[in-house]
């Protein structure tokens, strides 16, 4: 314990000094966020001074190994960085898929000589990744993907299309799902490869929602030359790849309907802007509305608690991933819809300063994706009922 | 504390289940009810808790107890939930010795608690005066009296008050609120016993000019309100660790259910309607779990949250207890509505627990209120 405790004093001490006092409060708006890539432009010297300390230190991706430029980090150590940041409110120096999706896959199925040249740019913000899985007729049935992947002796001729690519039209490169055997049945022709956007016959045109923002992308292939080393676990076997890196997406998808740290509760926000009597809300509906939203989101807060300790403890719940990522997605539909009634006619501008440039509005209309987007809370469902409950059909 | 089992729980979870399947199903609660068996429980099967160590599960080993913690007893009584089996576990194993563990005196503990380890005294909480739960006694009043106090006033919904040889009673005393250990058999004390819709039995207590030595008091006078906050809190996830093996039960029945009954030639469990709902009250239940497990450490850990987590574990297992044991009706159809299937009961045991020591509205309200709106 003391050397836990002697570690964390070291990580304080660390931050405190390298973390810019700009780095210090959330994001504003999306356009703080620092996603890195080839083409990225830092919007100050902070945040670029802040992901380099940070990646020189291996802590943009703390619990990989250090020769694939992590900390190499036990969940004891991750958790308390973590705390640490969040006592410090400090931004993530790098939000990236590469990180968050990619970097799992490649760890666990990915080869040494791919893991070396994947894993240690990613960490340093320098190349951007984009997920390809969806296609405009593989939604909910994404084994039926048909993205054409031809053998052509020493490299792979990709075409076709992928939808609600995640920025798709800013993204270096993507891993990518494609059928590689078009005569095996439809989970067992699919690999997964990875090529470089800037590759020519690649063509991103972005989507429009109904939030106003534009961070999907339609990505069409035609004739791309995909590298033959760059596949991720063997030939024909990508969806089992794509199945697990669909439950670490859920997963994190599931904390989205968390508030994070330095958050104001939605009771607490309420409580702020509307009338009180005696402490209570004067709306009482609305507080008993808030009320419930509150216990289930500290409800979700411990199950996500309880599954990572058993995880460690070596009992693992299997299929709850789908569990959370319905939980999480359809609870933070439901603190949109809270906020919403709380700020009521202030909730509904779209420009301006003054409302963030619609912040809580966009957010509300895109919260509306969450339970669509990574899974729909359907098809959520429909696993647990099947993998966990054995129910049949 | 981390929010998983050790093994020595696991264990006692284990213990807890074979024992009581094998003991006390629900036909137990059947033979008690066919029987109009007075007391509503079985003194043959509460000597069996004994000898297991159950009721001195939560006292110190210097009255004979195990000092196991609060997660423990929260165990049996989850799954006591499974089997729906009566008995004044929580009551007096759980409730009152906690009461006399936060405050009763050296002389009340060394007197009471070894004759709770050995089952020979059964205490009940008397709180409740009106048809909702409310921590603050209204009518029932303590006078002071030439150094005496005398307490006058009713008390209903005193889960196990038939049995009980002592009341932990709630009174307003001259300037606020005092407890008071109160032997059933003291002169102005009536019992009126009655029975409940799951077969279980209650009481409403009438106390007329009862007096009472100020060494009966238990915890300070007139600011016992906080600490009778604490005991109900402590009865309010024993409740909820009860529903959680109740709703269990319930589903896990219903899931075998859904794949056993054949309708239109195929398993019921095949359609989609169904199987969405099952996988709703499957995640409802693994919040529930994770409540129930973090309400008993707190406990035990007695940690600043501990009157939150109370109130959104018992609100929220009420909550999902009903729906589990109505969609298990639903889903049982026809049969579930007989008596003649276990799984009617289900219900009947949560709609008690549910009243007892606030219902979910209580608890929504108290939540808020602790969150600050």
């Amino acid at each position: 314990m003391t050397e836990l405790t002697e570690y964390r004093q070291e990580v304080r001490a660390w931050l405190e000094q390298n973390c810019p006092e700009s780095m210090r409060s959330p994001y504003r708006s999306e356009a703080e966020v620092c996603w890195g890539g080839r083409d990225f432009k830092f919007q100050s010297k902070d945040q670029e001074t802040w992901l380099r300390r940070m990646a020189e230190q291996g802590w943009t991706a703390p619990t990989w190994p250090k020769e694939y430029g992590g900390a190499g980090l036990g969940r004891v150590e991750a958790k308390l960085l973590k705390a640490e940041l969040a006592r410090l409110h400090a931004r993530p120096p790098l939000v990236s898929f590469g990180i968050s999706m990619l970097g799992p896959a490649l760890l666990k199925f990915g080869s040494e000589a791919l893991r070396q040249q994947h894993l240690p740019p990613i960490t340093r913000g320098e190349i951007r990744w984009a997920q390809g899985y969806s296609e405009p007729n593989a939604g909910s049935d994404l084994a039926s993907l048909a993205a054409r992947c031809e053998d052509q002796g020493d490299h792979y001729l990709l075409n076709g299309s992928k939808i609600w690519t995640s920025y798709g039209d800013h993204a270096d490169w993507m891993f990518c799902l494609v059928r590689t055997d078009f005569e095996a049945k439809k989970h067992e022709g699919i690999s997964f490869v990875m090529f470089d956007m800037a590759s020519p016959g690649v063509t991103t045109r972005p989507i429009r929602l109904i939030s106003g923002k534009s961070p999907f992308t339609e990505t069409l292939f035609e004739n791309v030359r995909v590298e033959k080393n760059q596949v991720i676990g063997e030939v024909n076997q990508g969806w089992t790849v794509a199945k697990y890196l669909l439950t670490h997406e859920r997963e994190m998808i599931a904390s989205t309907g968390l508030s994070s740290a330095g958050t104001v509760p939605v009771g607490k926000t309420a409580a702020q802007s509307l009338a009180t009597e005696d402490g209570r809300l004067r709306d009482t509906i609305l507080r008993a509305d808030i009320a419930r939203f509150e216990m289930n989101e500290r409800a979700l807060e411990l199950t996500i608690e309880r599954a990572r300790d058993e995880v460690k403890a070596g009992v693992s719940l299997g299929a709850t991933s789908s569990m959370f990522k319905y939980y999480g997605t359809e609870l933070n539909k439901r603190r949109q819809e809270l906020l919403m009634s709380i700020y009521g006619h202030d909730a509904l501008s779209w420009e301006g300063q003054a409302s963030h440039e619609g912040r809580l509005a966009r957010a509300w209309l895109r919260s509306k994706g969450n339970s669509i987007e990574g899974g729909t809370s359907e098809i959520q469902l429909n696993i647990v009922a099947k993998r966990i409950l054995g129910l049949p059909g | 504390m981390a929010l998983v089992l050790n093994d020595e729980q696991l264990m006692l979870q284990d213990a807890a289940r074979h024992f009581l399947a094998e003991r006390a199903p629900v036909k137990h609660l059947r033979e008690l009810r066919d029987s109009d068996d007075p007391d509503g429980f079985s003194r043959t099967l509460w000597s069996e808790f004994v000898e297991m160590g159950w009721t001195g599960i939560l006292v110190p080993e210097a009255y004979g107890g195990l000092d196991y913690g609060y997660t423990g007893i929260g165990l049996i009584l989850e799954e006591c939930g499974r089997t729906l089996t009566p008995s004044p576990l929580m009551s007096t194993a759980m409730v009152a010795v906690a009461a006399l563990e936060l405050a009763g005196s050296a002389e009340q503990r060394s007197v009471i608690l070894p004759e709770v380890v050995g089952g020979r005294h059964l205490l009940a909480l008397a709180c409740d005066e009106g048809p909702l739960h409310a921590p603050e006694p209204a009518q029932c009043k303590a006078e002071m009296r030439e150094g005496h106090f005398v307490l006058s006033g009713s008390k209903k919904a005193v889960v196990d008050g038939h049995i009980a040889q002592s009341f932990i009673v709630s009174s307003r005393t001259e300037s606020g609120a005092s407890l008071f250990l109160v032997p059933a058999g003291a002169s102005g004390v009536t019992v009126q016993r009655y029975s409940v819709l799951d077969t279980h039995v209650a009481a409403t207590i009438e106390f007329n000019q009862v007096e009472l030595r100020p060494d009966q008091l238990l915890g300070p006078p007139h600011q016992a309100q906080g600490l009778l906050d604490r005991i109900l809190d402590v009865a309010r996830i024993g409740a909820a660790a009860e529903m959680l093996g109740i709703a269990r039960e319930a589903f896990e029945q219903t899931v075998d259910y859904l794949k056993q009954r054949k309708q239109f030639g195929v398993p019921i469990g095949s359609f989609q309607a169904l199987q969405h709902r099952a996988a709703l009250l499957f995640g409802e239940l693994e919040l529930c779990q994770s409540l129930v497990l973090k309400a008993l450490h707190s406990l035990d850990e007695d940690s600043d949250d501990l009157a939150e987590l109370a109130s959104l574990t018992k609100a929220k297992l009420g909550e999902t207890a009903q729906l589990a044991t109505a969609e298990a009706i639903q889903m049982h159809g026809g049969i579930g509505m007989t008596d003649d299937f276990d799984i009617g009961f289900y219900i009947k045991r949560y709609r008690i627990l549910e009243s007892l020591y606030g219902d979910r509205n209580f608890h929504l309200d108290r939540f808020a209120r602790l969150r600050g709106y």
